[in-house]
């Protein structure tokens, strides 16, 4: 069960945070930081499809990860989590096709190893 | 680029100060545990955990927008950096103790967010044909 709920987190939370960047893309970059300019965003995104479906993953990922913690530790619950960086990485590079260069990998890589330590 | 990095600070700052209400607030609540989201939203009568769901609606707000402006492997190494925030607002605020492992653990994810913000924010076209 633990690994299940792993499973659906590590999935969620990668479905989730491609789908909003891919979706973000392809609705107008937000230019001006002020609350007119964040409405529009807010606005744009409820006829945004891969923003919805993006929102939705992350909710799910959410949820199943409050059901890991009153199963498991948060020693067991973050450090298998933490694999998701290195394959939200992955899937920025073929399938967003953005520019992972070496820095970004170690980066990944890094982030990963770090947060597996702190709840050590 | 000077607003994508205030963007990043935005988000950075309204998850660590979501995420400590929000642990405020499910403490005074107590333990829940169970499959429906009725009883997590029944938790929100709690003021705490209340106005730290609303930062942190206005967290995924910010996210959206820096999103909109940087790519996905820039901006999760560099978010990363609210591990880090948390485990020092417990250190230095709540006095909770941190081990020599974890102590290696915010300086690995330091390395690693500094490495990515080295790099551009952006490296893909914006197919957008109008910005806000």
């Amino acid at each position: 069960m633990k690994w299940a709920l792993v499973g659906i987190i590590s999935i969620c939370t990668a479905l989730g945070d491609l789908l909003n960047t891919a979706g973000m893309k392809r609705q107008a970059a937000v230019e001006e930081l002020n609350a007119r300019s964040l409405g529009h965003l807010v606005a744009r995104i409820f006829h945004n499809p891969l923003v919805l479906g993006g929102i939705g993953a992350l909710s799910i990922s959410f949820f199943a990860f409050l059901s890991l913690l009153s199963i498991s530790n948060v020693s067991f619950a973050v450090p298998a989590t933490a694999i998701s960086y290195l394959l939200e990485t992955m899937l920025a590079k073929y399938v967003l096709k953005e520019g992972v260069t070496w820095r970004r990998w170690a980066g990944a890589s890094l982030v990963s190893c770090g947060v597996a330590l702190l709840s050590w | 680029m000077h607003k994508t990095r205030v963007l990043t600070f935005v988000v950075i700052l309204a998850n660590v100060i979501g995420n400590l209400l929000l642990s405020r607030g499910m403490h005074q609540v107590g333990k829940i545990v169970s499959a429906s989201p009725l009883d997590y939203v029944r938790a929100f009568a709690n003021p705490w955990a209340l106005i730290g769901m609303c930062v942190l609606v206005l967290w995924m707000i910010a996210e959206l927008a820096l999103l909109s402006r940087a790519d996905l492997s820039f901006v999760l190494p560099i978010t990363a950096s609210v591990y880090v925030l948390i485990a020092m607002c417990g250190h230095f605020v709540l006095d909770e103790q941190i081990s020599l492992v974890q102590w290696i653990g915010i300086v690995v994810i330091s390395l690693g967010a500094a490495l990515v913000g080295g790099t551009p924010a952006s490296t893909t076209q914006h197919p957008a044909e109008h910005r806000l």
